[in-house]
């Protein structure tokens, strides 16, 4: 089998700090799958994540993206959701439609405005006039409409509110190729945990399990957001 | 929106036992065409390829089949559905027995109980 994302030992240290925020990580993910990347803060995910979409560079170690290093054509199939937003404020939503669809050749108006018809969200509105959710929403939107194989949402519905979640959720189900990967890191498990199949447990900058998410609900007889309670438990 | 589920099993079982409901009583009826694993994954809330095992499960013991392009059907076999739907009443009737015997009943009033409560109406 081919992986789609695979890193070998990655450590990364940041700079005054003598603990990694990676410590020797080592990941093989195939594609066709979504699978949860679950871990209490500082557990290293978001430096995982800038590091596959080479906005970091490891201090050691190595990874591929497709069988390419973090670069312009692994950012060609990387499809990513940042945790904090990096669209320009005053601009319209149709003007971040077009932008994206200028920027990314995979990227299809269509399905957006489709989905921001659904979602109630006006094209004519700047970002800086909607509240906190539709913002995430628009921003949700932008990265789902591309055809990307690989998508990495970084705490994708935090701020949205629960029956709009129950629709991204719905969105993200019927909208991704079946060969695509979902990388989606977030705390809250129990609205996602019934669309994974796989599950990522990150701790202390290294993997604490990898496994499906059934067989951790059958071995275990427990939500994945109760194991997640225990593991970590402070 | 979605089906309701419990999170501590594992879904594709509980999807299996709800899509053998709704083929016993008649939602989804003998021969009829069913979703698109898409579709009914959408409509669960579930990922599809959870889905997917539980149809792989209903093809395995017959009670779906695929045409190749058509899509999936429900057996066209009513002696398999009725089989079905006495197993699983069958099982229905032990967990109440069940629970009544913790309640303290024994057989002779647990029926004596339905009999009073049900019959009436």
């Amino acid at each position: 089998m081919s992986y789609l994302l695979e890193t070998n030992t990655l450590y990364k240290y940041y700079e005054k700090k003598k603990t990694p925020a990676l410590n020797g990580l080592t990941l093989a993910i195939p594609q066709g799958r979504i699978i949860g990347l679950l871990g209490p803060n500082g557990s290293g995910k978001t430096t995982l994540i800038k590091l596959i979409n080479g906005l970091l560079t490891p201090t050691s170690g190595s990874l591929t993206i497709n069988g390419m290093p973090p670069g312009i054509e692994s950012k060609s199939v990387i499809s990513y959701l940042p945790e904090r937003t990096c669209l320009q404020s005053s601009m319209r939503v149709s003007e971040l439609v077009a932008f994206f669809a200028d920027f990314y050749q995979d990227f299809s108006v269509e399905k957006a405005y489709r989905m921001l018809a659904s979602l109630e969200i006006h094209p004519d509105a700047r970002l800086k006039t909607l509240s906190k959710g539709a913002r995430e929403k628009v921003q949700l939107i932008l990265v789902m409409s591309r055809n990307a194989r690989l998508y990495i949402l970084d705490e994708p519905i935090a701020g949205v509110d629960p029956a709009a979640r129950d629709y991204i959720l719905k969105t993200i189900i019927s909208n991704y190729q079946e060969d695509a990967t979902i990388l989606l890191s977030t705390h809250l498990i129990s609205d996602i945990e019934n669309i994974l199949d796989d599950v990522i447990l990150i701790k202390d900058g290294s993997i604490l399990l990898y496994a499906p998410a059934e067989q951790i609900r059958e071995q275990r007889g427990m939500s994945l957001d109760a194991y997640f309670r225990e593991v970590f438990a402070c | 929106m979605g089906w309701k589920l419990d999170s501590d099993r594992p879904i594709y079982a509980q999807l299996l036992e709800r899509i053998q409901m709704q083929i016993v009583s008649g939602h989804y009826p003998a021969g009829s065409k069913l979703p698109s694993v898409r579709e009914l994954a959408a409509e669960a809330g579930v990922n599809p390829n959870t889905m997917q095992k539980a149809f792989s499960e209903l093809e395995r013991s017959a009670l779906i089949q695929t045409q190749r392009t058509a899509g999936r059907f429900v057996t066209q076999d009513a002696v398999l559905i009725c089989q079905l739907r006495q197993r699983l009443a069958r099982e229905q009737s032990e967990q109440f027995f069940q629970s009544m015997q913790q309640l303290g009943y024994t057989q002779k009033e647990i029926l004596l109980f339905l009999k009073t409560e049900f019959e009436e109406e």
